[in-house]
């Protein structure tokens, strides 16, 4: 007998998903649309004066002219993010994974970690730069400090509604401890990992961007802070734009992992 | 016969409460025994004994004349859902028990693939569980089963989630299937024509703390005739595990698919 393979996958359905897919981002985007053409009214029309708001024709000038320095700093600014992200996963894997394992480990660790959310991340910020520096590290330890505890949860949660009857059947195949973790509880978890690692990364830019604003001398948040107290709030605005779609590009990356890691979710999207 | 899977004197407790008293059962080679109770007798925290999942108070567990009492792994067992992992594809899925006993994934599917068609799952392999219906799951689960079995099963009303129709054709499959693999299955159902039909013996368990309290061979040879359940036979069959069951312990169902008890 050959090596088994995969069938070829069939792509028939792409028209039907396209139409679909229209139906229902549309309202999303007509909504945003009249957002924005409010704002374009309201501003260029002259009925909110431009020291108050500027219009979106200054704001995207503004993005222009000031192209290469927004892309350096949000270079700087993407860079914490993503470290900080990667180090907050890192983190929260091996929290989940001993705060499962050993029960006097999730007493001993839980409360902490709650307790670490529930610091100002505005008043913990200049202390760590203090500690630490004006370069990377403290915005990088202050985006870790936001994002592992969505992600340690999510685990945690997934770890522990594992399906009792599937472990169960592993130990009656003879499944040692681990191998009951990587085939029932890694992949029973993957979800709520997920969907906790959208959280965080939708926190991760803000948090790096935050860090940013109480010492420093690259970043999004550092150009922020000097286009404030220069009043362009032309400026400010795209930055804020810009900030806002770095972030959603972020979540969209998630979401592309996720599709790639858990393909039966797709299946059964389609059966409901 | 040889006899390849025996327990004796089994007794479990939980705290104060003694679930099932001074059990004795047997199987042997290429039979279909099927434990019959009701709900709550403690059919399936004997069935965690045999399987090794669980310790007995007292009492031990042979298999092939090895004593096996505590040690999970030796028998298969399906509990009562299919428990296909929603993540793996259904080869996986079925190649699980190889998988977890050290072998390659390539070479165990290979394994796994050689049986699809006597199951009738071909075409499903790189399907994933939520693609199936429910008799194919549960065919699925059955041919795990089989794969990680030396030999004998436990089957924890392994056709209860199926309706009237899908479950008689599963009947006659299952039935047949028998035939050509070498399995003995040791079996629970609280659906006495199931139990009827399928069976070479059938234990009941009744009483609290669950105790077997009858023995009921059926003489009807396997393979057996496709009206065996309209036959005078069958009838007196099913009054004899009735009364056996005592009056109480069960709800008669004038429903199509037989008595059964709640």
């Amino acid at each position: 007998m050959g090596r088994i393979q995969m069938p070829e996958h069939e792509n028939s359905r792409k028209g039907r998903d396209a139409i679909a897919r229209f139906q229902k981002h549309a309202p999303a985007v007509l909504n945003l649309l009249a957002i924005a053409a409010a704002w374009l009214v309201l501003t260029e029309g002259g009925i909110v004066p431009n020291y108050m708001l500027p219009s979106p024709v200054a704001v995207v000038k503004a993005f222009v002219s000031d192209f290469p320095t927004l892309m350096y700093h949000s270079g700087v600014s993407l860079a914490e993010a993503i470290l900080g992200l990667l180090i907050g996963i890192v983190l929260a894997f091996l929290i989940a994974v001993l705060m499962d394992r050993f029960i006097t480990c999730r007493r001993a660790l839980y409360p902490v970690m709650v307790v670490t959310q529930t610091i100002p991340t505005v008043a913990i910020a200049p202390i760590l730069v203090l500690w630490m520096g004006f370069g990377m590290a403290p915005k990088i330890t202050l985006v870790v400090i936001t994002t592992f505890f969505p992600i340690a949860v999510g685990l945690l949660d997934g770890f522990s509604g594992v399906d009792q009857d599937a472990v169960d059947l592993m130990r009656s195949m003879g499944a040692g401890r681990r191998q009951i973790f990587l085939q029932i509880k890694l992949p029973s978890a993957l979800g709520q990992f997920f969907s906790g690692l959208k959280i965080s990364a939708s926190y991760s830019v803000v948090g790096a961007v935050v860090a940013e604003w109480l010492g420093g001398f690259r970043g999004l948040g550092v150009y922020m802070t000097r286009v404030r107290k220069a009043y362009s709030f032309d400026k400010m605005f795209a930055v804020i734009i810009l900030i806002v779609i770095i972030s959603l590009l972020l979540i969209a990356v998630v979401n592309l992992l996720r599709r790639a890691v858990m393909p039966w979710e797709r299946v059964q999207e389609e059966r409901s | 016969m040889t006899e390849v899977l025996s327990a004796a004197h089994i007794t479990k407790s939980y705290g104060e409460r003694t679930i099932i008293r001074d059990i004795n059962v047997h199987l042997n080679e290429q039979e279909i025994v099927c434990l019959l109770g009701v709900s709550g007798v403690g059919k399936t925290t004997l069935f965690h004994i045999l399987s090794g999942l669980s310790q007995p108070d007292s009492g031990s567990v042979m298999l092939n004349g090895r004593e096996i009492t505590g040690q999970p792994g030796k028998i298969s067992y399906m509990l009562q859902k299919d428990l296909l992992l929603p993540y793996k594809r259904i080869i996986d899925n079925v190649a699980l028990p190889l998988t977890i006993r050290g072998m390659k994934k390539q070479k165990a599917r290979e394994k796994a693939a050689a049986y699809f068609e006597q199951f009738g799952l071909s075409g499903t392999e790189f399907e994933y569980p939520a693609q199936l219906s429910g008799g194919m799951r549960q065919r699925a689960a059955l041919l795990r089963t089989y794969l990680s079995s030396e030999g004998v099963a436990l089957l924890d009303e392994p056709f209860s989630a199926l309706d009237t129709i899908t479950k008689s054709a599963i009947h006659d499959w299952y039935l047949d299937i028998m035939q050509k693999i070498s399995l003995s299955t040791l079996f629970i159902t609280h659906d006495i024509d199931e139990a009827i039909v399928l069976s070479d013996r059938i234990y009941i368990l009744s009483g609290s703390p669950g105790q077997i309290t009858d023995e009921i061979e059926i003489e009807e040879k396997r393979p057996r005739a496709r009206d065996f359940s309209l036959t005078p036979a069958f009838l007196s069959y099913k009054k004899q595990i009735v009364s056996a069951l005592g009056p109480g312990s069960f709800r008669i169902q004038e429903k199509d698919d037989g008595l059964e008890m709640k």
